[in-house]
């Protein structure tokens, strides 16, 4: 077992004019090096908030970020610039994350100086070192000069991907990589990310809405509710047997593409409610098909049904002991008015 | 007729007169001109739909399934859009040779469409139940209050309370201001709704609601649906009958069965095995490679060739023309004029 | 491994890289309203030099009470003024003037509106509140007004003129620049650069502001204008450049006076400080199309 990254009860609250929006709402979890941890939920969830609190992109409101042992969230300025070479980012959306008046050269270029990665570099060297660059994710030579607005999607996130390279990472947060690509785009990104794991033992943070990639591509996967871990497991045990009610109706929400394979989904009840100011209960209760009168007294504790598999739900017990009842609900009620905030 | 054995409707095709067309494309070419370069987003894409039918327009960025979409509703932005060529029969009325006062009669009455983004789709400055009354009130010579009556009836329909009439698009979440969208669209019932990308911005469960939703819609309200969508999940879902689009043509049309359960075009397969299957999650993606042709420099060929492993000198040289395979299956690639050729196909996961 | 090496220095070279400064002209020749802006304004500062070289201040300020009033002829091209000076040559004198104002008073309120406003948009917060209370400050009184009280403590003369008028720029562009970074820094690639490791002073100048370059030139191209006329309305009401000094709008505010008796006098400076205003709004916009690589299609 050789935790490259543990997360000890991370918060992370937001003070709106309407209240405080709990964005991030203690959550725990480690990687171990090498592996793949997928995070999955809704617009939302607070799931992009977790992967930039980790990296310290946005202060953490509280808890511990441990990554090989330092703790991220209390490094200095300097600490930090050196953690931040290990610990690198692939953003979601590949038109807007490379800055536009720069060439490939020059964007790949500039996190290799501006860390010094190769002391005493000549132009020379930083040029053959994007070369090199670009050959590993895939970006022909011919392109070095050329501006991201004369590159696809597909391109441009290979351009990314240099450059979270480029510093030779541990460690690797992808949000939502693939989600504005075209499918078979979004296979050839995929496959890349995989190689680059085998061959540079990187260990990824896989942050995604899409379960059908989540489940292709990560060891564990990590269900986040409205800020906080409603289920956790390794991706074959999370999709064989899904516990908490929420994973069960997102995983039948998902569309295969096959003939009559969609029959009935899990209908849930309105929409993701607000984050600002939950009550103290499990907040999935109200849109919960198995709402009980337990469900409203106090947050569900994250516990260990079984090896590995982690469920913060009040019905479900150690051991796997479900008490899931369906109760009827009116399927009228009205439930969330107001969207949930950017 | 049945509409929901997929079985019957290679028969029923044959059989059933031309009165149940309500959208006929015909050989429809749009090109894009701009100053240095024409762009040529659509080239020559044909298809039927008949009533309560759902065909899927399936295809990546830069298809021209939007392109198509916009055309059917005559709503291309010119300049720079040039309609080229073809002919557009929506409920038997010509809709390319049509003044725009007669287009504004038939569009919201006939054909309607939703687009992707649901929050940019609703005025801000409306309550939703005065943006379904106009639709109404601009096709029907109806009084105010009965209009409003009809905005409340169509919100119910689509699974919001009636009381929420008064509300202002704010007040809803992502999710609800779609089911709006579809009120607003389906408050004349129309003939034929088109759907680009409906459910692309919403979240999965909502995903699933919404298309639920429009699916018990399509029954109850007897409308064709134009589902413009690039995932497969959503067209299983949702149609009866598929067309796959690429760099502006048709490469494969048939019905959901033809094209999921029996592809011949390697573009198809391609976009299968690009995606992950979520029963084997070992299995490896087989991406296509390469990028999809420039717009505005097509091949000469067949456009997908450069990218396609079955592809010869012959694919490279002359377009493919969809050839009829079956009663209702067509696909465009020259590779099956040889006899005994297939391709590898996919498997399901 | 050094063969492959040296094969490979010359990569970047190979592929022709294009000069930028050479492809922003690229792009801007192609803008026939960017290229006439361009020619007006180098016609003006092509005056500007001959009237350094080849006009003396004798020949501008001699009297002549035998020509006053004379309407353009072959001598006197654009005719003379009240006290028979030729107007041509007072006007390209004066090109010095107005050039020297329209320059200087804007970068003045570029350099420092942008430098405060970016830091205000970026940082936000109590920062920026205190940046924008003072710029609500400088914009609520009226400029003339400020002009006056900066030349007052300074004493009147052209570089205090240029500091009047630059001054009364500096809240607008603050706003601008404010604005226009309140854009920008919500891209992603501002927190790719803080996640290699950048500090946030160097992503507002590496990454932020040349991206919110392009309303800031189209605004201070305009302001050139403006800045051109709160200049001669500070001369003429005696807190600028002193009367015998044929700046522009002197030169139209001391001949209002004979207007109907001689409109030339007020038409061709006129003229001059139009075409002038109206060449700076085509290359701001010209040059606004160019820098931005996007729009190179």
């Amino acid at each position: 077992m050789d935790k490259l990254m543990e997360v000890r009860d991370l918060k992370k609250y937001f003070k709106t004019p309407r209240g405080t929006v709990h964005a991030v709402d203690g959550v725990s979890f480690t990687i171990e090096r090498g592996k793949t941890l997928g995070v999955v939920g809704e617009s939302g969830c607070g799931k992009s908030t977790l992967g930039r609190c980790i990296l310290r992109l946005i202060e953490p409101t509280e808890g511990e970020v441990l990554f090989e042992g330092t703790d991220i969230c209390s490094a200095k300025r300097r600490e930090l610039k050196k953690l931040r070479k290990d610990m690198q980012i692939i953003f979601q959306d590949p038109y807007s994350s490379i800055n536009p008046r720069r060439t490939v050269l020059e964007l790949i270029a500039e996190p290799i100086k501006f860390n010094n990665i190769i002391p005493n570099a000549t132009e020379t060297d930083i040029e053959n070192r994007v070369l090199e660059l670009m050959k590993i994710v895939g970006i022909d030579e011919r392109l070095i000069n050329a501006y991201p607005h004369e590159l696809d999607g597909g391109r441009r996130q290979r351009i990314g991907i240099a450059r979270a390279l480029s510093l030779q990472p541990k460690f690797i947060v992808c949000d939502e990589p693939v989600s504005a690509l075209d499918v078979s785009i979004q296979a050839q990104i995929l496959n890349l990310l995989r190689e680059l794991q085998h061959e540079m033992g990187l260990t990824y943070m896989f942050i995604t809405h899409d379960l059908s990639v989540v489940n292709y591509f990560a060891d564990d996967i990590m269900v986040m509710y409205l800020g906080q871990v409603v289920e956790k497991a390794p991706s074959e045990v999370l999709f064989e047997n899904p516990m908490h009610p929420y994973t069960q109706a997102l995983l039948s929400a998902i569309l295969i593409p096959e003939v009559g394979a969609n029959p009935h989904h899990i209908k849930l009840r309105g929409e993701v409610t607000s984050p600002i100011d939950p009550p103290d209960e499990c907040r999935f209760a109200k849109r919960c098909n198995y709402v009980t009168e337990g469900c409203r007294k106090g947050t569900p504790p994250l516990l260990e049904v079984s090896p590995g598999h982690f469920v913060a739900c009040h019905c479900i017990k150690p051991g796997g002991i479900n008490t899931l009842k369906e109760t009827v609900v009116e399927e009228s009620e009205e439930i969330c008015p107001c969207p949930p905030i950017e | 007729m049945s509409i929901k054995t997929v079985d019957t409707a290679g028969k029923e095709q044959a059989v059933v007169s031309n009165d149940d067309v309500v959208l006929e494309v015909e050989d429809l070419v749009v090109h894009y001109v701009l100053k240095k370069s024409v762009v040529e987003a659509v080239n020559g894409v044909s298809f039927k739909l008949k009533k309560r039918r759902a065909i899927g327009l399936v295809g990546e960025t830069g298809a021209g399934k939007t392109t198509t979409a916009l055309a059917i509703m005559n709503l291309v932005p010119d300049p720079p859009g040039v309609i080229k060529n073809g002919k557009i029969t929506v409920c038997g009325k010509d809709m390319l040779s049509m003044k725009p006062h007669q287009l504004e009669k038939i569009r919201g009455k006939d054909i309607s469409m939703i687009f992707q983004d649901p929050m940019t789709s609703l005025n801000p400055v409306m309550t939703v139940g005065e943006q379904i009354a106009e639709s109404v009130r601009l096709h029907e010579h109806v009084g105010k209050h009965e209009a409003m009556k009809r905005a409340v009836e169509m919100l119910e329909l689509v699974g919001i309370p009636g009381e929420r009439a008064g509300d202002y698009p704010h007040q809803f979440s992502g999710g609800m201001k779609q089911r709006v969208v579809i009120a607003v669209a389906l408050a004349c019932n129309p003939s034929v709704l088109i759907a680009d990308e409906p459910t692309t911005a919403l979240d999965v469960t909502i995903q699933a609601q919404v298309l639920s939703m429009m699916n018990d819609l399509k029954e109850k309200c007897d409308t064709a649906l134009v589902m413009i969508t690039h995932d497969l999940g959503v067209v299983a879902k949702m149609c009866d009958e598929v067309a796959v689009l690429y760099a502006g043509r048709i490469v494969e049309y048939g019905t959901l069965e033809d094209v999921f359960n029996r592809t011949m075009h390697p573009y198809t397969e391609g976009l299968f095995n690009s995606l992950p299957k979520i029963n084997n999650r070992h299995a490896p993606l087989k991406p296509i490679p390469g990028l999809m042709p420039d717009p505005t420099r097509l091949p000469p060929g067949c456009a997908f060739a450069d990218r396609c492993r079955y592809a010869t000198d012959a694919c490279r040289a002359n377009i493919p023309e969809l050839r009829r395979v079956s009663d209702t299956h067509s696909v465009a690639c020259s590779r099956y004029e040889e006899p005994g050729f297939s391709i590898e196909g996919w498997r399901h996961g | 491994m050094s063969s492959k090496v040296t094969a490979q220095q010359a990569v970047s070279r190979q592929y022709e890289k294009e000069n930028r400064a050479l492809a922003v002209w690229k792009r801007l020749r192609t803008n026939p309203g960017a290229v006439i802006g361009l020619i007006i304004l180098i016609i003006m500062v092509l005056l500007m030099i001959y009237s350094f070289l080849f006009i003396s201040y004798e020949e501008i300020y001699t009297i002549d009470s035998k020509n006053r009033f004379s309407p353009p002829s072959s001598e006197h091209i654009f005719g003379t003024d009240e006290m028979g000076r030729d107007l041509a040559k007072r006007i390209i004198y004066g090109s010095r003037y107005s050039l020297a104002v329209a320059f200087g008073a804007v970068a003045i309120g570029v350099i420092i509106g942008t430098f405060l406003g970016s830091i205000a948009g970026y940082f936000g917060g109590w920062v920026d509140n205190l940046i924008m209370r003072i710029s609500d400050i400088m914009s609520s009184i009226p400029g003339i007004l400020l002009g006056m009280v900066i030349v007052t403590i300074l004493g009147p003369n052209l570089l205090n003129l240029l500091i009047a008028v630059g001054v009364t720029n500096i809240a607008g562009f603050i706003r601008m620049a404010r604005a226009s970074v309140l854009t920008t820094k919500s891209n992603e690639y501002v927190e790719s650069a803080r996640a290699i490791g950048m500090s946030e002073f160097r992503i507002i100048f590496t990454q932020v502001l040349p991206n919110s370059l392009s309303p800031l030139i189209v605004t201070a191209t305009a302001r050139m204008a403006t800045s051109i006329l709160a200049a001669a309305g500070l001369s003429f009401l005696g807190f600028g450049i002193a009367a015998p000094k044929p700046e522009w709008g002197a030169l139209i505010s001391g001949s209002r006076n004979f207007i109907n008796y001689a409109p030339h006098l007020c038409t061709y400076p006129g003229l001059f400080i139009m075409l002038m205003a109206f060449a700076c709004a085509l290359l701001g916009d010209g040059l606004r199309d160019a820098l931005d690589p996007k729009l190179k299609k």
